[in-house]
């Protein structure tokens, strides 16, 4: 992992110039001047956000094979398309689409938001919502706390926030990361967040796609509910076997 | 003997009353007219300035189809939005002579049900023309995506209502009025964003300009502004519905009005048989005296629920205590072969009847038993469900009672006002160039309108009939722009400027609403469902003196230069305190029955409506005078040629 | 029954306005919630006041001309029913019920409960109609139209334009009621002409009259009189993806 020139090789400062015109040019096209063709550019960078999130926790769950299967899959992802492209090629393209989701997500989801703000100047004296809908109403809450997760989550286990960070030793980091039970907390809270998101995400992307309809609404309320309950269980069954010492 | 004016048997036409008909074989007439129209010249057309009042049916596809010829078209409703003209209440469906059943009906059967229905009151030209335009309206709604109810094949369905023989009601759930409306208010939309009809909404048209004896524009009051301005053309189109509410309580909205004809009347246009109003039987009785309105339930529901009332006067044991052997089906016994399904009038003045014999049910006692019991026995609970189940929901959420447990209790109300302003076979009142269209005119229903003809005729006169009849009175008079500083335009707007600061300034002690309250009172007990020489004479005696109170002790609060709903009421409410008068004028002179005017004094041995050709087969179309007491009477004679009168009988 | 009322009042649509309160008294529970506020503003009459202003006119359900947020719900606790369906029965002898009118920038209020909603006409005029002028229609039997899709099309086209999606979305955007028109034509034969323009048209315009931007919570369809679904939505947006895919491909 030391052999970061990888990052070097397709060329420093040119390539955030490019990748920000490229987000930007991306988010103007896909978003076109339509709040539905906006919200339509979110569901697909949040569908981008679930696939990487369900094969990260799929990925995450090679802890209980033990410390040599998931330090190899930890490898695995920088060599991935070696001989054809260098070492970190893949990764780094993956990274990137990763990141331009993240922002072209967030900065529509913005943008969306003020038009909302903007659309009722003078809100009502009392509210009372007919239909309790906390996941769906929390969203921007909730995709906040992802955010800033996301930023605690970097830093801890890819920057080496971590006191006792070993590159490359990802088994390693894991277990002597969630010793600490402040960060198991922070990770659970978050992945609370992840679920709700998820749960109102999902559904709202087939809603956004326009692929929903009456009779196959009930079947994808469910199809969200298991996969937000699947993937934030399944990252917090990690921390939870630290704490409680099923792994070691 | 004669009241007013003419005599009775006079039946030299009258000067004032020149009807255009076309004359020939009855299926060439509108073919033949159509021709002898003159035609605007297309690039003229947009020289042609052309006000409608209402965006109803009626006004609402004038406006879009004259736009879509080119007309410069402004349009008016009092509403916040075209789409909320009272033709979206219509529930039950609108008839067309397509004969998609092959069950016999043509446009000869259409036009000889509507000549009989209307009971011998109704010109046979118009009607005709009415029928053979029938089967292009359905063409037009359906290509503007109308969504009307389908067969299984994917064909138009069609139902029987109203007693008809034939199933020709072409219908949308138990919404057709709305979605007739939706139609032609997005032709509208159509026509305003391509820049032919510019819309005004919340405008009220209070007055008539006249320049030399024509009508050349309006005077409307901006409702949130309160400013009242002018508004000139070339020709002025009312399609601004029915005034069922000078009875204060009937199933028109609130804000249905008489003023625009009413006005237009004191300005010369004659007003014809305007006490001929029809009485609803199947609506939800009045709780108190706090209603502000009466709801229909659609008339599909006489189909399978029985009207009853107890036998004995004063029997108040709830409904399923009260024995088989003590109830009385009264339609059903006097009735025998039509039963529950006689004609709206008959089953109203029935229900009357009963209840005049204080047998009626309910707090108050005025309303009849209509009982599902049988038909939930014999067919179960998810049919009557699948058939009727929104109207059940409805009467529930009004009457907090459930019909599938309890019988329904109904009573009759004001519905739908067969007179209006006199028009000719061109849509033209005795004012030249004030077309009068739906509801508004006297119309092609005679003294009795059939159940789903109201929409035919809106959409008719607005779609098919008045872009032709329009453009010959155009092309003869030529375009002529005018500004509103014309004098007459100066002196109408002074006009209605006064009376709006004299509703302003009395500041009484009464509200309009009470006012009108007492005047809708004394309507229904003289002037509704049966009326007599005494009781119309009462009316008479009273409605004056109502409306001396109305001018002395009203309160109008607040100022004209912001939305004051209560001087928009008070307005309305002088003209039908004026309009009253002339009903119980003409209910008064016409001593006969027909159709919905019921007099006491001339029925058949049985009680039935009885008819005097000899002396009335005539449109009685009033004059005003000056003095709202003696208007003048002048009188269309009414030829038949193909439908030969007879008694009605549903025995 | 006796009732505190806390009513919006605003004399024009530049005055600040105000909740005030008044009270109801003798109300009878068969009255209309409209009733009731006709029963306050005939008292408000003669004491000399001036009476609060609202909008009604069928008072059947189906004009949509009323409505206000009562309790905090558009329409009021009664769903699936307008205002002047709703029946003082809901309610219970001494309660306090708020009354406000809609809240959006593109519904300014034009005085107390009454508000200014042409931006729906608005949203109709750039594309909710068929263009087929008066005289021009084939045969009505030329087109069959499956007695699904005719259901599907009256679901959607029930919509009676009322506004109270807009008022009771949290991002007061009018996603239901534009798709409930693009649906309503959509489906039917007579729309498919003029589909995707008529979508992208209305979408722009919607957007541009300042409403917000959905958020898929569903608060306007379960205070909606007419009860259209949610799936209606997902029927524009799909829509307008086609719609901006095919522009894209006929660009290329
Ligand atoms: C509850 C109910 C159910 C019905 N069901 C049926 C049915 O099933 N079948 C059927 O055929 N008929 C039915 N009818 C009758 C039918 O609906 C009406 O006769 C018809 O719709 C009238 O249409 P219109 O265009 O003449 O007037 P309306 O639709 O009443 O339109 C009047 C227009 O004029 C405007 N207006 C009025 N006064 C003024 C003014 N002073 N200034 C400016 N604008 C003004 C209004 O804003 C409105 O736009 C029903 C009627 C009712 C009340
Ligand atoms: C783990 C990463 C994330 C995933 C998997 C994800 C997924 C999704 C999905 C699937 C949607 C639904 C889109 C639609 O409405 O159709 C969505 C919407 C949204 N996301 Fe995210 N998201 C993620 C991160 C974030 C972050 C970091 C934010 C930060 C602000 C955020 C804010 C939002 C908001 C506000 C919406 C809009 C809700 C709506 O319109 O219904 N998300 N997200
Ligand atoms: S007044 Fe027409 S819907 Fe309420």
């Amino acid at each position: 992992m030391e052999k970061s020139e990888g990052v070097q090789w397709w060329g420093g400062r040119g390539a955030v110039q490019s990748f920000a015109a490229m987000t930007a040019s991306i988010t103007a096209a896909a978003g076109g001047r339509t709040s539905v063709g906006k919200k339509v550019a979110v569901a697909a960078t949040g569908l981008i956000g679930v696939g990487f999130v369900f094969a990260h926790m799929v990925g995450n769950l090679k802890v209980f094979l033990g410390r040599e299967p998931i330090n190899h899959y930890g490898e695995f992802l920088r060599d991935m398309g070696e001989p054809i492209f260098p070492r970190s090629f893949v990764l780094w393209t993956l990274r990137l689409v990763l990141i331009s989701a993240v922002v072209i997500h967030i900065t529509l989801t913005y943008q969306l938001m003020q038009q909302s703000r903007r659309a009722r100047p003078i809100g009502y004296e009392y509210t009372e919502p007919v239909r309790k809908n906390p996941a769906a109403r929390t969203m921007r809450w909730g995709g906040t706390a992802l955010l800033l997760f996301i930023v605690f989550h970097l830093a801890d286990f890819t920057w080496g926030v971590h006191p006792d960070f070993q590159r490359g030793e990802v088994y390693h980091n894991l277990i002597t990361g969630f010793t600490r039970v402040p960060v198991t907390v922070i990770y659970l809270a978050a992945m609370f967040a992840l679920a709700m998101h998820l749960y109102h995400g999902t559904w709202s992307v087939t809603q956004t796609l326009g692929v929903n309809q009456a009779r196959w609404d009930r079947t994808i309320r469910r199809g969200a509910t298991a996969l937000a309950v699947v993937i934030a269980g399944g990252y917090s069954i990690v921390p939870l076997a630290v704490l409680f010492r099923l792994v070691k | 003997m004669p009241l007013f004016g003419s005599s009775d048997t006079d039946t030299r036409p009258d000067s004032k009353l020149d009807s255009k008909l076309p004359t020939g074989p009855i299926e060439q007439r509108w073919d033949t007219r159509r021709f002898d129209l003159k035609l605007v010249n297309p690039t003229n057309k947009r020289k042609y300035k052309v006000i409608i009042v209402g965006s109803g049916l009626a006004g609402g596809a004038a406006a879009a189809s004259l736009g879509e010829l080119g007309y410069n078209v402004e349009c008016f409703a009092f509403q916040d939005s075209p789409r909320r003209a009272h033709s979206i209440a219509a529930q039950g469906g609108i008839n067309a002579a397509k004969n998609y059943r092959n069950d016999g009906d043509s446009i000869f059967r259409l036009f000889y049900d509507t000549v009989k229905g209307g009971d011998f009151r109704a010109r046979e030209s118009n009607v005709y023309r009415l029928a053979q335009v029938s089967v292009e309206i359905i063409d037009q709604c359906v290509a503007q995506g109308v969504p009307f109810a389908r067969e299984y094949g994917g064909l138009l369905d069609t139902r029987s209502f109203g007693g008809a023989q034939v199933s020709r009601t072409f219908y949308a759930r138990g919404q057709t009025g709305q979605q007739l409306l939706l139609g032609a208010y997005q032709a509208l939309e159509r026509q305003i964003r391509a820049g032919t009809v510019k819309m005004f909404s919340r405008t009220e048209m209070l007055d008539v300009i006249m320049v030399d004896g024509r009508a050349r524009g309006i005077v409307v009051r901006d409702l949130i502004t309160g400013e009242v301005r002018s508004h000139m053309a070339d020709v002025v189109v009312l399609g601004t519905g029915g005034y069922g509410n000078v009875f204060y309580l009937s199933t028109n909205a609130m804000g249905s009005n008489a003023t625009a004809i009413w006005r237009a009347h004191k300005r010369g246009a004659l007003f014809a048989n305007p006490c001929y109003t029809q009485i609803h039987p199947t609506c939800i009785p009045v709780t108190g005296s706090h209603q502000s309105k009466l709801t229909l339930m659609s008339e599909s529901l006489r189909n399978d629920g029985r009207v009853w009332v107890p036998k004995k006067a004063g029997d108040n044991r709830p409904p399923d205590q009260i024995p088989e052997a003590d109830r009385d089906y009264f339609l059903e016994r006097k009735y025998p072969s039509f039963g529950n399904l006689v004609p709206r009038d008959v089953a109203s003045r029935n229900a009357k009847e009963v209840c005049d014999q204080e047998r009626g049910v309910g707090p108050g006692g005025r309303g009849v038993y209509l009982d599902f019991a049988d038909a939930i026995a014999r067919l179960g609970a998810d049919v009557i469900r699948s058939r009727y189940g929104n109207l059940f929901d409805m009467y529930e959420r009004i009457t907090d009672e459930d019909p599938y447990k309890v019988p329904m209790r109904i009573y009759p109300a004001v519905h739908y006002t067969m007179g209006g302003l006199w028009v000719d076979y061109n849509l033209m009142s005795t004012i030249p160039g004030l077309f009068v269209i739906g509801e508004a005119n006297f119309s092609d229903h005679g003294a009795n309108r059939l159940g789903a003809s109201a929409l035919m005729q809106g959409l008719a006169d607005g779609y098919f009939v008045l872009p032709y009849t329009i453009g010959d009175f155009l092309a003869s008079a030529g375009p002529d722009p005018m500004t509103p500083d014309v004098p007459e335009a100066k002196q109408t707007e002074a006009e209605v400027h006064d009376r709006v600061k004299r509703l302003l300034s009395i500041r009484g002690d009464r509200t309009v609403d009470g006012v009108h309250r007492e005047l809708g009172h004394t309507m229904w007990d003289y002037c509704g469902m049966a009326r007599n020489d005494a009781g119309l004479r009462k009316a008479l005696d009273r409605i004056p003196e109502l409306r001396k109170e109305f001018w002395s002790s009203v309160n109008v609060p607040g100022e004209n230069e912001s939305l004051n709903q209560s001087l928009e009421r008070a307005g309305r409410v002088a003209d039908f305190l004026e309009l009253a008068e002339l009903m119980c004028i003409d209910a008064l002179h016409r001593t006969e029955s027909c159709g919905g005017h019921f007099r006491e004094e001339s029925q058949t041995p049985e009680g039935e409506a009885q008819r005097d050709d000899e002396n009335f087969s005539y449109v009685g179309a009033w004059e005003y005078s000056g003095d709202l007491s003696a208007p003048t009477l002048h009188k269309e004679h009414l030829e038949f040629e193909y439908v030969h009168p007879t008694q009605r009988s549903y025995k | 029954m006796n009732l505190t009322l806390k009513v919006w009042r605003q004399k024009s649509a530049n005055d600040k306005g105000a909740m005030v309160a008044y009270e109801a008294r003798d109300i009878s529970p068969d009255m209309s919630f409209l009733e009731m506020l006709d029963v306050v503003n005939e008292e408000l009459t003669l004491k000399g006041e001036d009476p609060i202003a609202f909008d009604s006119d069928c008072r059947e359900g189906i004009c949509g001309m009323c409505g206000c947020v009562i309790n905090g719900q558009a329409h009021g606790p009664d769903h699936g029913a307008t205002v002047c369906q709703l029946h003082m029965r809901k309610f219970k002898d001494g309660d306090t019920i708020t009354i406000e009118p809609w809240r959006a920038r593109a519904f300014p209020v034009v005085r107390d409960l009454v508000v200014n909603r042409s931006a729906l006409d608005q949203i109709v005029q750039a594309g909710g109609f068929v263009s087929v002028s008066t005289g021009s229609a084939p045969e009505a039997n030329s087109a069959p139209v499956g007695q699904a899709v005719a259901e599907t099309a009256l679901d959607a086209a029930a919509c009676i334009g009322c506004g109270a999606c807009v008022a009771a979305c949290p991002n007061a955007s009018a996603m239901l009621f534009m798709s409930a028109k693009v649906m309503h034509l959509g489906v039917l034969p007579q729309g498919q002409p003029e589909r995707y323009d008529r979508v992208s048209e209305m979408v722009e315009t919607h957007d541009r009259l300042g409403f917000g931007s959905c958020t898929n919570i569903g608060e306007c369809s379960a205070v909606c009189p007419a009860e259209i679904p949610m799936d209606v939505i997902s029927f524009l947006n799909r829509d307008l993806i086609r719609s901006r895919a095919g522009r894209g491909m006929k660009r290329a």
